[in-house]
């Protein structure tokens, strides 16, 4: 569905390239989770693949046309993406927020449809906020109402779902649900997810690929177990880590400073 | 039934303005009566197509600028139409249209500085800069108006300060023909952009992954809502608070959905126009309150209860 295929962007009056030489392809059923220290261009990244900016140089396609073709109407009939921020200046009920996603498909002057109603009920459910759909918005924990953005976007009827730092300032348990739901509507659906996220172990826990950014570059790509070595991680992220196994899967441990280097 | 409720009150407002007046017309001359037709008829129509076009442009600029608080006023219309009022009273342009067209001049010519002026960053069209812009500009034109003002006689100074208060008291069919064909334009194009507006409430960002073509729409509402505004202020003057206070009522009743809130926002405009240009004529009979002076005086009160009820929410 995305394929980058050696990506380079510079910002406008930037002094250095945002992204040199990356490569990305996203399919079908495929839970891709980007992952690299502040500033090294993930949020980037997904801009360029979405088509909000053109790459200076290379592709960035989706489905086999450049992103920057589409118009925003088309994508967003394929691509639920779920941003860092949203900043709603209305008071809503969950109900009317999730059928804000419908709003791809709804024709210029033509009314809601049953299909667009059984759409948001279907995402609600999906997304465990069922019993919330009557509640203000304003009323919901980080938790709630990140799942009700997730359901907004699975009310698009996306292929694709793309979700930056999702789980960002979520809880424990919260975090760990979120990459469940995410994790099962791949496995259900066939949906593929791209996703960044600060989050190394349950990237590492959760995704079937991992594209690590450092500076702009990608410094490997593939399966969780084998970019996440100690050596790499410890070199990317600047910070000593060991490494434990679980389920197959690596988990990072971060290390303090030797005593001596201790303030 | 809601609806049901907005179009009686319309229409009552409408039957109200047409009956009652400074001159006691009989119920059974109504139809027959100079007076209603050529005075009170196009005075009450022109009203409600005025007020329901401040109601719509309001809306739409609450949602552009992302702020509950703006008034079409504040893109600095309402000083470039003064100014340009003021520049045709003192330079004793001719004919009846001279002040209209001297108004509407000087308000676009207010929007397409404050156009420039948002457009600082780049192509892309700034909504926080398009509120500080107008109200740079309308400042500058309100301080040239004033000097020039300041050097007029008697006789000018009080038409020019009539005017910058609103009035309706020119209407004429004319008036009414013009705004019934001009202003079906803007309002169009509004209500079309009633979905992205919803959209745009999320933010820029996240209303162009729902498939809103943001710069497009912002473009169109800030043109369409400045030339509603521009048209209104032309005939009418400047009419303060029809278009911040009406949004927030219609939203109270219909939410947030601009396809409800739109159509919901001109009916009730209109209505609210009609009555206190009643109430203008009425109150001080034979002699008239500008009508922008009962609008101030009934939405100030109401915006006062809106504050309170927009921070217990």
């Amino acid at each position: 569905m995305l394929q980058l295929d050696d990506v380079t962007f510079r910002y406008p009056r930037a002094s250095r390239n945002a992204l040199s030489g990356v490569s990305l392809d996203v399919g079908h059923g495929q839970f891709h989770a980007v992952l690299g220290p502040n500033g090294s261009g993930k949020t980037t990244l997904v801009r360029v693949a979405l088509g909000a900016v053109a790459p200076l140089v290379g592709r960035a396609d989706v489905d086999g046309r450049a992103a920057v073709s589409w118009s925003k109407q088309e994508l967003a009939r394929r691509i639920g993406v779920v941003p860092q921020r949203e900043d709603n200046l209305f008071p809503q009920r969950v109900r009317e927020t999730v059928l804000l996603g419908r709003y791809p498909h709804l024709s210029l002057w033509g009314r809601e449809r049953s299909e667009d109603r059984d759409a948001v009920d279907r995402a609600l459910a999906a997304c465990d906020v069922a019993h919330l759909a009557d509640r203000w918005v304003w009323t919901l924990s980080g938790g709630e109402y990140q799942r009700v953005r997730v359901a907004r976007a699975l009310a698009q009827a996306p292929q694709l779902l793309v979700l930056d730092e999702p789980s960002m300032s979520l809880d424990l348990r919260h975090a760990m649900e979120l990459f469940e739901l995410v994790r099962g509507l791949v496995a259900q659906q066939g949906l593929g997810v791209l996703m960044i996220t600060h989050d190394l172990n349950l990237a590492a826990r959760f995704a079937d690929a991992v594209l690590l950014l450092e500076n702009g570059r990608a410094i490997a790509a593939g399966a969780p177990v084998d970019v996440l070595t100690q050596e790499t991680v410890a070199a990317v992220f600047s910070w000593p880590v060991a490494i434990q196994m679980i389920e197959g899967r690596p988990q990072m441990l971060p290390l303090r400073k030797p005593k001596e280097s201790r303030p | 039934m809601k609806w049901t409720l907005l179009i009686v009150l319309s229409v009552a407002a409408l039957i109200a303005s047409v009956m009652l007046g400074p001159a006691a017309v009989p119920l059974a001359d109504l139809l027959h009566s100079d007076i209603v037709w050529d005075l009170r008829m196009p005075r009450a129509l022109l009203a409600f197509l005025v007020g329901g076009s401040l109601g719509v442009a309001g809306a739409g600029l609450q949602a552009l600028v992302r702020n509950p608080l703006a008034d079409p006023f504040l893109l600095g219309l309402s000083g470039g139409a003064g100014l340009g009022a003021v520049l045709a009273i003192a330079l004793h342009l001719p004919g009846p249209w001279a002040l209209p067209l001297a108004a509407f001049a000087g308000a676009l010519a207010a929007l397409a500085l404050v156009y420039r002026l948002g457009l600082i960053g780049g192509a892309a069209l700034d909504p926080r800069i398009l509120l500080l812009g107008g109200v740079a500009v309308g400042a500058f034109a309100a301080a040239i108006t004033t000097a020039i003002v300041s050097l007029a006689d008697a006789a000018e100074l009080r038409n020019a300060f009539l005017w910058l208060w609103g009035g309706l008291s020119g209407a004429s069919w004319d008036a009414v023909l013009l705004i019934a064909v001009y202003a079906p334009i803007p309002l169009l194009v509004l209500l079309a952009a009633a979905r992205p507006l919803d959209l745009l409430a999320l933010g820029e960002e996240p209303a162009s992954y729902l498939g809103a073509d943001v710069e497009a729409v912002k473009r169109r509402v800030y043109l369409a809502a400045s030339l509603l505004t521009a048209a209104a202020v032309a005939v009418s003057g400047v009419i303060g608070f029809v278009g911040l206070v009406v949004p927030h009522i219609a939203r109270l009743t219909w939410g947030h959905r601009h396809r409800a809130l739109l159509p919901a926002a001109f009916l009730g405009g209109g209505a609210l126009l009609a009555i206190a240009d009643t109430l203008a004529r009425m109150v001080v009979a034979p002699r008239e309150l500008p009508v922008g002076v009962v609008t101030a005086l009934i939405g100030v009160p109401v915006f006062a209860f809106l504050l309170r009820r927009w921070t217990i929410a």
